[in-house]
């Protein structure tokens, strides 16, 4: 079988395998946020960052070679990481006290993970428009990051409901219906494209606040422990 | 004798939650005592802050007075801590971000459910408010920051006592949380 290493652990691998797919056959997590184990990567958030060979590549769309030598887990990376998750905090508007994602919310659990304490930059405290008109299902692109799992899902299941208009700092998340809401769209709750968002962007009604503090998502794991326990079974899953 | 430290603290534009956690350190708080001062705090009643070692700030920055209380409490301590979600990032006072200041004073004090007596407050003693809230960053140079909503009293008592110590404070884990 062919190998790479990663932080110098030899990495077994297929052909075609990505270095975040065999990493996390390994059961080694490589951070990521709009990476998903089902679809074909998006490679746009950069949180997978790992120096190959010593140069910075997206570890969800770089694919694996034999004798590669691959860093994830240094003093540096983690910084840039860390820097690239206050960036997503500040460009949105998160104020996790009052998210209904709160506890269960990839891009929380990721600053946790990365020790963020504070957002470093100024905030943008951008507007955008919130989506109510769906009876069960809520999009409030106040916290979106722009991660296209919705995109990608709705695409999958042949709905197209959401798709990624305008460019850079005015990019928003738009919805195919005759109206541009999402109540007139085709969008149903026990659709995929509206459980995959990693935030608290698209939340399904009714299921906020349910789970007490304590027994959240994240509150006794960290996102590298379910990312291992509840991702890794799914990869070869794909269908992209 | 070690010499004392002194220790300053303030709500800005936050609920005092933070300082409610911070007394939850319970009896650590004689501990404490033992060991420093207590400057310029809702904990006590000294107006003005003067040198201090730490300085505390909890709540983010919502109005002129907001921005002096914050200057003076940089000028004065050799080390500034932002505590709570509001000081690190406007928390929930700077949900009112996404509206217009004159548009939140009418439906407060004009056209909301329930005012009588209408009329927007301009005593000129009351502070100005600023067209947005501001996370504590943003005006002054902050040295440590403890992230939730309140952080929990032994979180807070972490990095105090590392302060005092002169340590560097580490939070990880479970000690780090955003609600
Ligand atoms: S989406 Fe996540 S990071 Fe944003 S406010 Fe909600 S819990 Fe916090
Ligand atoms: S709504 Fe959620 S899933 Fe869709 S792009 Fe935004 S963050 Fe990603
Ligand atoms: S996970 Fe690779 S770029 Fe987002």
């Amino acid at each position: 079988m062919t190998r790479f290493t990663l932080d110098g652990r030899e990495i077994p691998f297929r052909p075609g395998q990505t270095i975040i797919e065999a990493a996390l056959a390994a059961g080694i997590y490589i951070p990521h946020l709009c990476w998903h184990p089902r679809f074909p990567p998006h490679g746009s958030c950069k949180l997978c960052t790992v120096k190959v060979n010593g140069r910075l590549c997206s570890a969800c769309t770089f694919p694996t070679a034999e004798g590669q030598e691959v860093v994830s887990d240094s003093d540096e990376l983690r910084r840039l990481r860390r820097r690239l998750t206050q960036m997503l905090f500040v460009e949105g508007n998160h104020f996790c006290p009052s998210c209904e994602k709160s506890g269960q919310c990839e891009l929380q659990a990721l600053g946790y993970y990365l020790g963020m304490t504070d957002s470093h930059y100024p905030h943008f405290y951008p507007r955008r428009d919130i989506d109510a008109s769906h009876p069960e299902v809520l999009l409030d692109r106040d916290r979106c990051i722009f991660c296209e799992l919705c995109v990608r899902a709705s695409r999958a299941e042949g709905k197209n409901v959401f798709e990624l208009a305008g460019r850079g700092i005015h990019t928003r998340l738009v919805v195919d219906s005759p109206t541009g809401r999402l109540g007139d769209s085709a969008l149903e709750a026990g659709d995929l494209a509206a459980r995959i968002c990693p935030v608290g962007a698209i939340v399904l009604r009714d299921t906020a606040f349910r789970v007490p503090i304590g027994r959240r998502k994240y509150d006794r794991r960290t996102i590298a422990e379910v990312s291992i326990e509840e991702e890794r079974p799914l990869l070869g899953e794909g269908n992209g | 004798m070690k010499p004392r430290v002194r220790i300053a603290t303030t709500s800005l534009a936050g609920c005092f939650g933070c300082h409610m956690s911070f007394m939850d350190i319970d009896e650590r708080l004689l501990a404490l005592a033992e060991i420093a001062d207590f400057d310029r705090s809702p904990l006590g009643d000294v107006k003005r802050c003067e040198r201090c070692d730490i300085g505390i700030v909890e709540g983010g920055v919502c109005n002129a007075e907001n921005v002096e209380v914050l200057r003076e409490f940089r000028r004065h301590c050799k080390i500034l801590v932002a505590v709570g979600a509001c000081a690190i990032n406007g928390g929930i006072p700077a949900l009112r971000n996404r509206y217009d200041l004159g548009d939140c004073l009418e439906e407060a004090f004009l056209t909301g459910i329930g005012v009588t007596d209408p009329k927007i407050p301009g005593d000129p003693e009351l502070p100005l408010l600023l067209d947005k809230v501001h996370p504590i960053h943003e005006v002054v140079k902050v040295d440590y920051a403890i992230p939730g909503c309140p952080p929990s009293a032994d979180t807070l008592w972490t990095v105090l006592t590392a302060l005092i110590a002169g340590d560097e404070p580490q939070l990880s884990g479970e000690s780090i949380r955003y609600d």
